[in-house]
């Protein structure tokens, strides 16, 4: 089942949560608490972010001198900290907006890999490339499915995962109609 | 579908769609080399494949406007393609609607007249007819146009009254063939998302051909056509996890 955990998993496993408060620091000082909610309203979602690394990050930043702690305000609850962004955060943070992230076409490569290896060795690319196809629809069913249910937040993640997945489709049905030539070329090659 | 599958199907009437290995050729050139799908009632089906691969030849026999060389094709228990022509149009109108790429709307007519027309020519009452057909348009979101000639609407609104024109007489089946491409992206997704949302409520089935994988995503299943046969990425997905 393609969950919007996994999605979303995917999507901000490998982002910088770091860079991700410096930049809700950067729309206002905020306590731990506040930070903790917005992130898991954006980018959370069904896999929350735990309170435990929300403080330690922050506490990294401010070592960095990222941000700036406050002084401890009144009231229960472990930290009553506001905290700030720093102009060396700020420019981090607009440093890394600004760069484009690097193509990453790793699946692309694996169906590559099993597509050449299975004409290599005689076996059917053909199946394989239809079963690749099917699990590719039956994502993008799950996916709009999700979509269709969701918010436009919802459906802003939903469609990042549909274009992808329907790149990888076009490919798959573009090297189907190609494979009795490349079968040709890897026999003789 | 494979043999296996194949031989388990049910009798015809456990299907609102069963065509059996239909073959058809235009000339020398084959469409469909043995053809077998089903729909069950209310379910949505996208039917795949590339340019030529015989997805509309399909599509045009399960709706009855070929006639296949060989095969079945029952519709809701009865023999669709032994049928005479005047008993397969009289279906068509009754239990069928259909969604076409460029909406074929009648550009002389309102959107109104557009939408009524199933129901005129079934003889239904002009005041009944057009009372039916203007309730469509605030369901989907062009109340307002009634009076429009089809010829000054975008091509998300053509597609809007194509699918009430479809939906208003309550037909069994929903037939539509590429139905968003000539659409934008954000455009063909409001068409999708609204004909997927009143075919449900309308309790349709839907045979949906498309190229798009997106637009096939909406459907409950999808099935490829190539060479004239239909491959059901259910039965492969079911082979792979055996």
């Amino acid at each position: 089942m393609y969950t919007l955990s996994v999605y979303s998993g995917y999507m901000f496993g490998g982002m910088a949560v770091p860079l991700t408060l410096l930049g809700l620091l950067e729309r206002e000082p905020s306590h731990g608490y506040e930070l903790k909610r917005s992130y898991d309203n954006y980018f959370g979602r069904d896999k929350p972010l735990p309170f435990g690394q929300v403080y330690a990050t922050l506490g990294r930043l401010a070592r960095d001198g990222k941000v700036t702690a406050g002084e401890a305000e009144p009231g229960a609850g472990p930290d009553r900290k506001r905290y700030a962004i720093t102009e060396l955060g700020a420019r981090e943070f607009d440093a890394w907006l600004a760069t484009p992230i690097e193509p990453a076409p790793h699946l692309q490569t694996v169906l590559f890999a099993k597509v050449v290896l299975a004409l290599m060795l005689g076996r059917s690319a053909e199946t394989y490339l239809d079963t690749q196809r099917s699990a590719h629809l039956q994502r993008m069913h799950e996916l709009t499915e999700f979509k269709r249910a969701g918010s436009l937040l919802d459906a802003l993640l939903a469609d990042h995962g549909l274009f992808h997945l329907e790149a990888d489709i076009r490919w798959i049905d573009v090297t189907s109609a190609r494979l009795k030539a490349l079968a040709e070329m890897v026999r003789t090659s | 579908m494979t043999s296996a599958t194949k031989s388990q199907l049910p009798s015809s009437r456990s299907y609102l769609i069963d065509a059996r290995d239909v073959h058809m050729s235009f000339g020398q050139t084959a469409a469909l080399t043995g053809a077998t799908l089903t729909a069950a009632n209310g379910e949505i089906v996208a039917v795949m494949g590339p340019s030529g691969s015989g997805k509309s030849t399909l599509l045009h026999c399960l709706a009855g406007i070929f006639s296949p060389d060989s095969g079945e094709i029952w519709f809701d228990g009865q023999r669709l393609d032994s049928l005479s022509d005047q008993r397969r149009t009289e279906l068509r109108r009754t239990a069928f609607g259909f969604v076409f790429q460029f909406g074929q709307l009648v550009p002389e007519l309102t959107v109104s007249d557009n939408i009524a027309l199933p129901l005129l020519l079934g003889r239904a009452g002009r005041r009944a007819a057009y009372a039916r057909a203007d309730a469509w348009l605030p369901r989907l979101g062009i109340e307002g146009l009634g009076q429009r000639r089809t010829g000054e609407l975008s091509g998300g609104q053509a597609q809007r009254v194509a699918l009430a024109r479809a939906l208003v007489a309550q037909p069994r089946v929903l037939f539509a063939d590429e139905p968003t491409g000539s659409l934008d992206t954000l455009t063909g997704e409001t068409v999708m998302e609204m004909l997927v949302s009143t075919a449900r409520e309308e309790s349709a089935t839907v045979i949906l051909v498309t190229h798009d994988a997106r637009v096939a995503a909406y459907a409950d299943r999808q099935v490829l056509v190539r060479d004239g046969k239909v491959i059901d990425h259910a039965d492969i997905v079911s082979q792979v996890t055996q």
